[in-house]
C-alpha cells in the first residue's frame, strides 16, 4: 500500500498525542520540577551546560517535557535561550573566589586549603542498591551538620610551578570582545575563546570519546596529562555596566574547573615546560571539565608548532562535530523524506546497468 | 492572536542582521556569506537556514508556500508551515502562483516563478567542493581564487568511468560567471529552472551558518563539457494521476509484488494539470 509521509497535518497531531500518552501510560505520579532538581540533579547539570543556559529550573522542565532524553532536552533549552535578549556580558569569573564544594589535585600530595573531596561517586562501590527500589520517603539533609570549608580563597594549584617557570604563563590580556558562539558563525583558525565556548556547550560523550583517544596513543606524543586541580563550588557573577563604571554582583553559579597539566617538548625558542589544558562547566560536571581540558590541550598544538596528525588536534574536525544539537539534527534529517533524490538514483542506476548489459560501454 | 514570540519568532536585531547578510549575498551572486546564525526551535538538518532566512524577510501581507520534496503536504512541510501560522499569523497556500514567499527542500516547483515571489531553499551543505575538500580554511581560500580544477576533475572521472556525470541530484551551478554554487539536493532536473528565474533565489543554511544568493534574472549554469552536455532527467512513463509528461515524477510501489506508478512530485502542479484537463 501507498502510505508515504503525506496527509501530514492529521499524522503529526496523533503523533504528539501518542508521545503525550507514552508519558502518562498506566497514571503514575506526575514528577515535580522540585524532585527533578534535586534528585537528578547531574541530569539537570549536563543539561544547563550543553543547553547553555544556568538556569536549573527550566533545565528541569527540559527534562520532565522530553521524557528524560537529555539530548532533546538540552535542545529545548537551546531553543528557548535563542530567544532571550542580550543584556551584557559578564567580566571573567574568578575561581580563586570560591564557596569550595570539592577540590582536589593529583600532582601534589598536600595542598594550601587542603584536599576536600566532597561529594563523588569515586569511591562509592558500584553496587545497585536496591532498597532505592521502594524509598518511603526523603529525609531532609538540611540539619546535618555539614563542616563547610571556612576558607574563601583558594588560589591555583598548579600556580606554585610558575614560581620556578616550569609551567606557560597563562594570557593575561582577556579580550574585551570575546568570540561569541552563539552570535558569530564559526571562524578557523579558531581562537582559544571561540573553542573554550564550544567545548562547554559541546556532546559531553564525543568530548570523552576524543580525550580518551588521545590518551590512549591517538594524541601528542603519548604523554599523560596530570590532573593539576579539579574544582566544584560556587563563584560570584559580575557585569560592568558602561553607565555604572564599576562592578555589581548579579549573582552566583555552581561551577566545575580542571586544570591539566601537560608536558611540550620546547623548540628553538623555548626550553621545555609544562603546558596546560583548562576545562571549565556549568554545575557539577567535574568528567566534562576533565574532558574539555584534555581537548583544549590538543587544540592548543598547532600554536606550539606540533605536528597535527590526530582527529583531536584538527580544530574543524574537532569544532565542527563537539555540537550534539547541530549533530542530532543533521543525522536524524536522514529519515525526512528523500524520494526525489532517491529517484534520481534510481534513475541513474538503472541507466548505468541498462547501457553495461547492452555491453553498450566500459 | 498571542503567540508568546515576537512576530516571526527571531527578535527584530536578529531579523535585521539576516537581511544585512542577504544584501551582501544578493550583492555577490553564489557567494556563501557567514551569518550569526540562531538556534531555532526545529532540529538542524531539517530547515533551520531557510526558516531564519524566511522569518527575516516575511511580512503580514505575504502569502507563504512551504514545500518539501515538491509536495505541500509531507510532515516537514505541514510542521513549518504550522510554526510560521503560530509564529506569524499569516496566510498560507498551496498554490504556486498564489505564494509571494516559497519555502522549499529539495525542489523547484514546475510552475515558473514570477518577479512578485521569493523562492528560500533550505541548504544542508552549502559548500559545494565540501566532499572533495573537508577544511573550510581551505574550501574558502578556493573559492577566493576561483580554483576549480578539483571539481572539473571530479566530474571528468566520473564521465571516464562510468560515461556520463553521476550526480543526479546537488548538481553543482556556476553562478554569475563567478561562484561554483551547490543548488541544494534539488535533482538535476530543477536546475535549468534556476538559470535567468524571474524570481529571487535564498539559500539558508542554518547548522552551517550560511546564506548566499541568486538575483533575478543571473545565469546559473550546470557544470559540464561540450562533448558532454548537461543533461536532465526523463521518464519513460507519464504521471499517473494527470498524465503530465513534462514533471518530475516519484517513484510509489502500489502492491507487494512490487508494481510501480509514477506520480508528480509537484502535488500543487498535479492538481492544476488535473483541474485544466477536466
Amino acid at each position: 500500500m501507498y502510505v508515504a509521509v503525506k496527509g501530514g497535518e492529521k499524522a503529526i497531531k496523533s503523533s504528539l498525542k501518542l508521545l503525550e500518552k507514552k508519558r502518562k501510560e498506566t497514571g503514575t505520579k506526575s514528577i515535580e520540577i522540585n524532585q527533578i532538581k534535586e534528585q537528578l540533579s547531574f541530569a539537570v547539570d549536563r543539561v544547563i551546560n550543553e543547553g547553555s543556559l544556568y538556569d536549573k529550573d527550566l533545565s528541569a522542565l527540559a527534562i520532565k517535557q522530553s521524557q528524560g532524553d537529555l539530548v532533546e532536552a538540552i535542545f529545548l533549552l537551546r531553543a528557548y535561550r535563542t530567544t532571550l535578549e542580550r543584556y551584557a556580558y559578564s567580566t571573567a569569573i574568578d575561581t580563586s573566589k570560591i564557596i569550595i564544594k570539592r577540590r582536589i589535585s593529583a600532582s601534589f600530595k598536600d595542598i594550601p586549603g587542603g584536599q576536600i573531596l566532597g561529594p563523588t561517586f569515586d569511591y562509592s562501590h558500584r553496587l545497585l542498591d536496591f532498597s532505592l527500589m521502594k524509598e518511603d520517603e526523603i529525609n531532609s539533609y538540611e540539619n546535618i551538620n555539614n563542616q563547610e570549608p571556612k576558607n574563601k580563597e583558594f588560589p591555583s594549584v598548579i600556580d606554585y610551578l610558575n614560581n620556578e617557570n616550569l609551567l606557560e604563563q597563562e594570557i593575561n590580556n582577556l579580550n574585551d570582545n570575546p568570540f561569541d558562539v552563539t552570535r558569530d558563525p564559526m571562524k578557523f583558525p579558531a581562537s582559544r575563546d571561540q573553542w573554550m565556548q564550544i567545548l562547554a556547550r559541546g556532546d559531553e560523550g564525543f568530548l570523552l570519546g576524543l580525550s580518551y583517544s588521545a590518551i590512549r596513543g591517538f594524541g601528542s606524543k603519548g604523554t599523560h596529562p596530570f590532573v593539576g586541580e579539579i574544582k566544584y563550588g560556587i563563584v560570584d557573577i559580575f557585569i560592568s555596566p558602561d553607565e555604572l563604571g564599576f562592578e555589581i554582583c548579579i549573582g552566583e553559579i555552581e561551577i566545575s574547573e580542571c586544570q591539566m597539566i601537560d608536558q611540550f617538548a620546547g623548540n628553538k625558542n623555548t626550553p621545555p615546560q609544562f603546558t596546560r589544558g583548562y576545562g571549565l562547566t556549568f554545575g557539577y560536571n567535574e568528567r566534562k571539565s576533565m574532558a574539555i581540558s584534555i581537548v583544549d590541550r590538543a587544540l592548543k598544538s598547532e600554536g606550539y608548532g606540533e605536528e597535527i596528525k590526530f582527529p583531536i588536534q584538527d580544530q574543524e574536525f574537532v569544532l565542527y562535530h563537539a555540537d550534539n544539537v547541530e549533530a542530532q539534527g543533521f543525522v536524524t534529517h536522514l529519515k525526512l523524506p528523500h524520494y526525489v533524490d532517491f529517484q534520481g538514483e534510481l534513475n541513474l542506476i538503472r541507466k548505468l546497468r541498462n547501457e553495461i548489459l547492452q555491453g553498450k560501454k566500459l | 492572536m498571542k503567540t508568546g514570540f515576537n512576530f516571526a519568532y527571531l527578535d527584530e536585531a536578529t531579523k535585521r542582521m539576516i537581511r544585512r547578510k542577504i544584501l551582501k549575498a544578493v550583492c555577490i551572486p553564489g557567494y556563501q556569506c557567514p551569518f550569526g546564525g540562531r538556534e531555532m526551535p526545529l532540529a538542524y538538518g531539517w530547515g533551520t537556514g531557510g526558516i531564519q532566512v524566511t522569518a527575516s524577510i516575511i511580512g503580514k501581507q505575504d502569502i507563504l508556500k512551504v514545500i518539501d520534496q515538491g509536495a505541500d503536504d509531507t510532515t516537514n512541510a505541514v510542521s513549518i508551515k504550522n510554526f510560521f501560522k503560530r509564529v506569524c499569523n499569516i496566510m498560507t497556500t498551496d498554490r504556486t502562483a498564489e505564494a509571494s514567499l516559497i519555502q522549499t527542500r529539495h525542489r523547484i516547483p514546475e510552475t515558473t516563478l514570477n518577479k512578485d515571489q521569493i523562492i528560500v531553499y533550505q541548504v544542508p551543505q552549502p559548500e559545494p567542493l565540501r566532499k572533495l575538500e573537508p577544511k573550510e580554511k581551505e574550501t574558502r581560500k578556493l573559492h577566493a581564487y576561483k580554483e576549480y580544477a578539483l571539481m572539473h576533475v571530479k566530474l571528468y572521472e566520473e564521465i571516464s568511468q562510468f560515461g556520463s556525470v553521476i550526480k543526479t541530484w546537488a548538481y553543482p551551478v556556476e553562478t554569475n560567471n563567478r561562484y561554483i554554487t551547490d543548488p541544494t539536493p534539488i535533482p538535476k532536473f530543477d536546475n535549468p529552472k534556476m538559470n535567468n528565474m524571474e524570481a529571487l533565489q535564498l539559500f539558508g543554511a542554518g547548522r552551517e551558518k550560511r546564506i548566499y544568493a541568486i538575483p533575478p534574472y543571473t545565469k546559473v549554469k550546470s557544470l559540464d563539457f561540450d562533448d558532454h552536455p548537461f543533461e536532465i532527467q526523463t521518464w519513460d512513463e507519464c504521471c499517473s494521476i494527470c498524465g503530465s509528461t513534462k514533471s518530475y515524477l516519484d517513484e510509489i510501489i502500489i502492491n507487494n509484488e512490487g508494481k510501480k506508478n509514477f506520480i508528480c512530485s509537484d502535488t500543487d502542479f498535479c492538481k492544476s494539470n488535473l483541474e485544466k484537463n477536466k
